[in-house]
């Protein structure tokens, strides 16, 4: 169901913990599950449940719990834009504005061609960038101005 | 993103974020890194008078809590057998928070040459590191500092040929706050729900794996070697009694320079204000929230008049927590503030304790609808009692945390809670919000 190459991300996890302890690996094993086929399906949570000697639903409890985990088909892009008050202190409210003008879509939504879906996040913990946005989990997009947002969005094109 | 200034820097001295090298274990020793370690190894140090050390040089937890980190090592028994962990909480979630990130990014081997202290001194042979989710740069940085560490022999078996071995290795966070919380971080380490524990028993009885456990927060474990270096009574020469040493502090809001910025702890908040480029737009303080989100708020009269330390802002009813100062001017409107931070706790709230899981959503419902123009009369004595039904019946502090941000407000700030509610909308114009919070400012 994952590439060796995503198995053998999740091998080297695993190593980091100590014997018997697997699950500890879950949530290294999730993202890179993710970051492989866009988004979490039941059907991959219980395939990385197995890999790790897990009850699914063990998985799925971490798969619901923490926010970085898509369960549900998102655009090829995910872009998640703090709005918590010191970003919002530093134009945060325009970001997302210009952002949800430019993409046609509010957040939580997905643009009709696929590529982008715009979530609302939490405190990224990078406050003296702000406005702050994730960009599918990988990096953070920081001090965006429309400049910032154009040159990224031509990026993910 | 950098340290943007200093005043008489310890953890960030010497370094030039403008150097792409700067974080590298080469650059490190240039500065006279790992020096520490490799005294305690090679003259063989007893950990007792390693702990004396900084028991002397009275360092507190740099994470929120401000607890004394020698006394948090002396509770770890000595003679357990079997495994017991460290931890190292790079999960900062506070809102306003953000100086690890610059910890990790820009001097990565200070955390780990004061984990491996940590491991030495409490006999421990693995760490962790735990990172939030949302800085992958960091993370990045961190594994790759960890390489450097290991191939230098500062990481792994026999370290320096003393026999003293400790892995470390770096855990991912994936989005949430109460991972931050430590024996919530615990349960995320051991691939569960990040659902804080009970205290009793505290984790240096039984912690990661029930084993005996201590967690540290980053800038915590950093400051370690630089302690060790200079001397646990320079150390507290550098800052004032029972305050020791210096602070990272995020500074955040409507400054000129939003950044980090370490100088020592008593320093005066003007002083900081100032070394922040000083109010944006030259406009008049209004609020600050000096210790992270969970923080009292403080008006500016009386946050002009405070020293930046864990007893001066105690004093003035707040906490400096972990030196998240988010500062607000005359444009901010504080019941639009209070209903984002508001719906922060009610999003973050794990969800196993009733008091907080319904009190967050009830808080939040109330200032929402008042922001909306929809307040009622009465409001403002329900948010006073939901918060006191949550305040202290709660496993951990984030329901406390939820309820300081709500009193402090409602203390300070009653008459434009009231004028929002009477009037159905806001004393500052929408217009003049987005002066102060709007584009344009960089």
């Amino acid at each position: 169901m994952l590439t060796t190459d995503s198995l053998k991300k999740i091998d080297q996890e695993i190593a980091k913990y100590p014997a018997g302890r697997k699950q500890s690996a879950v949530m290294a094993a999730l993202a890179i599950a993710q970051e492989e086929k866009g988004w979490l399906s039941g059907e991959l949570i219980a395939f990385v449940a197995a890999l790790l000697d897990m009850p699914p639903i063990a998985a799925y409890e971490v798969a619901s719990f923490y926010g970085m985990y898509d369960l549900e088909p998102s655009g090829k892009h995910r872009l998640t834009v703090c709005t918590n008050l010191p970003c919002r202190l530093s134009g945060a409210e325009d970001a997302v504005e210009y952002l949800k003008k430019k993409l046609g879509i509010g957040f939580g939504e997905t643009t009709p061609d696929g590529r982008f879906t715009l979530k609302e996040g939490e405190c990224m913990g990078a406050c003296g960038d702000a406005p702050v946005a994730l960009v599918d989990n990988c990096r953070l997009c920081c001090r965006m101005s429309p400049e910032e947002i154009d040159k990224l969005l031509r990026e993910l094109d | 993103m950098a340290i943007l200034g200093a005043i008489d820097p310890i953890l960030t001295a010497g370094l030039n974020p403008d150097d792409p090298d700067g974080w590298r274990c080469g650059a490190y020793l240039g500065r006279g890194g790992y020096s520490a370690l490799r005294k305690i190894l090679s003259e063989k140090i007893l950990p007792e008078r390693v702990l004396d050390d900084l028991k002397k040089s009275s360092l507190r937890g740099r994470g929120g809590a401000g607890f004394p980190t020698g006394l948090k090592w002396s509770f770890i028994p000595r003679n357990h057998e079997g495994e017991k962990y460290l931890v190292c909480n790079s999960d900062e979630g506070e809102p306003g928070t953000f100086k690890d990130r610059d910890l990790l990014l820009l001097n990565p081997h200070a955390v780990i040459e004061g984990m491996v202290i940590g491991a030495y001194v409490m006999g421990m042979s693995r760490a962790y590191n735990y990172i939030h989710g949302e800085i992958p740069e960091a993370y990045l940085r961190f594994e790759e500092a960890l390489d450097e560490a290991r191939a230098a022999g500062f990481v792994g078996n026999d370290i320096l040929g003393s026999g003293f071995c400790v892995e470390i290795f770096a855990h991912r966070g994936y989005g949430a706050y109460i991972a931050g919380e430590e024996t919530g971080q615990l349960e995320s380490l051991e691939g569960k729900k990040a659902r804080p524990r009970h205290k009793p028993p505290f984790p240096a009885n039984a912690g990661l794996y029930g084993a005996p456990t201590t967690i540290n927060n980053a800038e915590t474990l950093a400051a370690v070697p630089f302690v060790l270096n200079m001397g646990p009574e320079a150390f507290l020469a550098a800052g004032k009694p029972n305050n020791a040493g210096t602070k990272i502090f995020s500074v955040s809001g409507h400054v000129a320079r939003p950044g980090n910025y370490e100088v020592p702890l008593g320093t005066p908040f003007r002083v900081l204000l100032e070394l922040a480029g000083g109010m944006r737009g030259g406009r008049a303080l209004k609020a600050c929230i000096p210790g992270g989100s969970s923080s009292p708020v403080i008006p500016a009269d009386a946050m002009m008049e405070l020293t930046m330390d864990y007893d001066c802002i105690s004093r003035a009813g707040s906490m400096l927590g972990s030196g998240a100062v988010i500062v607000m001017d005359e444009t901010t409107c504080m019941v639009k503030a209070l209903e984002r931070l508001s719906f922060f706790y009610r999003h973050e709230s794990c969800g196993q304790c009733t008091p907080c899981r319904e009190g967050t959503r009830w808080l939040h419902g109330i200032i929402r609808r008042i922001e909306n123009g929809e307040g009622r009369a009465g409001d403002l004595e329900t948010l006073e009692h939901v918060a006191a039904n949550i305040a202290g019946r709660t496993i951990c502090a984030l329901g406390d945390a939820a309820v300081m941000p709500v009193q402090s407000f409602l203390r300070h700030f009653h008459d434009e809670f009231m004028y929002h509610i009477d009037h159905k909308t806001c004393l500052v114009s929408k217009e003049t919000q987005r002066t102060g919070s709007g584009w344009g400012w960089g």
